[in-house]
């Protein structure tokens, strides 16, 4: 059995009267719902009785039906009874209609015009801009403070950071770093091949890993590793208030808890650097020994001879620059986040999303600027 | 006549161009229990964070202990130097996560006292005996009960020995012996080191215990609507709204 619901108007006297029956459930509705709904919406009576009397059974259904009915008879003036409803029903419209709804701004979406939405995206970027400006000068201060000596800063807290961005990212730099060698190695022999010059695929992998991929890698890995966990980590202590705990404590943030993670990621990324080009030129090894037939003593002669200081100085400046703009990008988010579960998520993806999208500058603006001074 | 500690003037707080309080007036007497009280949203930790310098007001003036610490020309160094007399206890505690009770409580003696370690451990010990987590010492905060979380909070709140303590909701997240005990202890604290304590809380059982004077803050008006002794205002309700809080609606 479903629910039904007959409307009879006497338009003579302009009055009504609607008459429920049948089994009101959330998984049942009469046919007619929306086109009763309209009648109330628009009625041409200004009266109406609304009889319960055949209800054999009823849920939420039921009351928030009623309650759409007789919120359109309160705005449209019309005088309703409500008659034989089952019991509970009339005290749970009173607990409904209790509290007034609230009168408040319209909160959906305005349509805005193009120059508004790029006037927007101008004062954003600049409140941005302006915002990142200010905390890398504050991060600077309190490297200032640290030289000088005035910093509340842990040891302890900068040693653990140190082992956590330098010998804990081993394992994933080692593996990732081992495969972008032997990526290259196999990229590159495919051409070589062709002109049975597969002896330099060491000299091509020594230097592309040593000039800029090791770094960059080394850097990518450290952004999703290092950057998102700083985010995360300054993230929640904003919301469990730990960071207002330092502040009205008279502690900087910033000596305790930004300065340790930049220091420890600057003084870490030049030698995960350096590791990530080692461990680059031994994926390298791999494909040439065990794939292309290269004896090791040819691999690792040709690799040397193809190795310069000149690329390996241009891959830490690289990895150095990385590391300062993770360790801000992902400190910047953490200490910027705000006081809910998903804005630390929302602070993690913005720390690794930034970190790239800034290391992709720097690299840029590096080549340009080696290019320049013809390194 | 009771010195005045904290007092505050017309004190107008926004988010944005959103008044969140307007036109605040109250004074906290040393030595007072504060409570600052009011339905949920009214504002009663955004004004915590004006009073402990976190969130600056868009007008008024705050004197912290005589000193100007908002208005009057107070800069932020003033600020830190009155906080350096206050103690703060967090809704849920703040404790430094990566840190161990002792090294929580041992922060604010290292940064601004030339105490030894072993006189700092000492301290740190005693401060945790007081709030009922002698021996706790090693733990981290991940390894403690919410209620502990707290009073280990308390125990940092307390270590430069604080003329003023700020408690935001102490309460909140304790079941009802654990609330209590809380309350007993931060009356001990009163009366045993002379604190001046201020208190956010909705608690009606710890308002009425442990409040010597309070302010209610109005979610509709935005203002102060009556302030003074909770147990007088429960007696001679000023108005149907504090009747109405302070009864839990039953009158």
């Amino acid at each position: 059995m479903s629910a039904f619901a007959v409307l009879q108007k006497d338009e003579k006297n302009r009055s009504a009267e609607l008459t429920l029956s049948g089994e009101w459930l959330i998984k049942e509705h009469p046919d007619n719902r929306d086109g009763i709904i309209d009648e109330f919406a628009a009625p041409g009576f200004s009266r109406v009785v609304l009889n319960g009397k055949g209800i054999t059974c009823w849920d939420s259904q039921l009351i928030a039906f009623l309650v759409r009915l007789l919120s359109l008879c309160r705005k449209n003036k019309v005088d309703y009874s409500l008659v034989d409803f089952p019991h509970g029903i009339e005290s749970l419209l009173d607990l409904a209609f209790a509290v007034p709804e609230r009168k408040q701004e319209d909160r959906s979406v305005q349509k805005e015009s193009c120059l508004v939405f790029l006037g927007n995206i101008a004062l954003h970027s600049w409140a941005a801009t302006r915002a990142a400006y200010f905390f890398a000068r504050r991060t600077y201060a309190s490297f200032v403070r640290f030289l000088l000596k005035r910093a509340v800063v842990r040891k302890g807290d900068i040693l653990s950071e140190i082992q956590d961005a330098g010998v804990k990212a081993f394992p994933i730099v080692s593996l990732i770093c081992f495969l972008v060698g032997l990526i290259l190695a196999f990229v590159g022999s495919i051409q070589l091949k062709m002109f049975g010059a597969q002896i330099y695929v060491s000299s091509l992998v020594a230097i592309a890993v040593t000039r800029v991929m090791g770094a960059i890698m080394g850097g990518v890995i450290m952004a999703g590793r290092t950057g998102a966990s700083y985010a995360a980590t300054l993230g929640s202590m904003q919301v469990n208030e730990e960071v207002d705990a330092l502040k009205t404590m008279g502690i900087s943030p910033f000596d305790f808890l930004v300065l340790p993670r930049v220091l420890a990621l600057s003084l870490m990324m030049p030698l995960l650097t350096i590791y990530a080009d080692l461990m680059g030129i031994m994926g390298g090894a791999f494909v040439g020994i065990f794939m292309l037939g290269l004896s090791p003593e040819d691999y690792f002669r040709m690799t040397l001879k193809a190795l310069s200081m000149k690329n390996i100085i241009i891959g830490i400046v690289h990895g150095s620059v990385y590391g300062v703009i993770i360790a801000l990008c992902g400190c910047y988010q953490g200490i910027n986040c705000g006081r809910n579960a998903s804005a630390v998520g929302y602070a993690t993806t913005a720390a690794v999303v930034h970190s790239i999208v800034w290391m992709t500058v720097a690299t840029a603006i590096l080549t340009f600027m080696f290019s320049v001074f013809g390194v | 006549m009771a010195e005045p500690f904290l007092e505050i003037k017309d004190l107008t707080v926004a988010y944005d161009e959103n008044v969140i309080m307007r036109d605040v007036n109250f004074t906290v007497n040393a030595q007072d229990v504060f409570v600052i009280m009011g339905a949920s949203g009214c504002g009663k930790s955004t004004l915590l964070t004006v009073l402990t310098g976190l969130k600056r007001p868009l007008k008024g003036t705050e004197l912290f202990d005589g000193q100007p610490f908002w208005g009057n020309n107070a800069t932020k160094a003033d600020r830190d130097a009155s906080m350096r007399k206050a103690g703060i206890l967090y809704q849920s505690g703040a404790l430094w996560s990566s840190m161990t009770l002792a090294e929580n409580i041992a922060l604010p003696l290292e940064q601004y006292t030339d105490l030894t370690p072993a006189e700092i451990r000492d301290i740190v010990a005693l401060k945790l005996d007081l709030v009922g987590l002698g021996g706790f010492q090693d733990y981290y905060p991940a390894e403690i009960s919410g209620g502990m979380k707290k009073r280990a909070g308390l125990a940092r709140a307390l270590a430069l020995d604080p003329q003023i303590v700020f408690f935001d909701e102490p309460s909140a997240g304790l079941d009802p012996i654990s609330s209590k005990n809380l309350d007993d202890l931060i009356l001990q604290i009163k009366e045993n080191l002379h604190t001046t304590i201020v208190i956010v809380t909705h608690e009606l059982p710890s308002i009425f215990a442990i409040g010597t004077n309070s302010i209610y803050l109005d979610a509709q008006t935005k203002t102060v609507i009556a302030g003074g002794n909770p147990n007088e205002l429960l007696k001679n309700p000023p108005n149907e709204t504090i009747e109405h809080f302070l009864t839990r609606g039953k009158k």
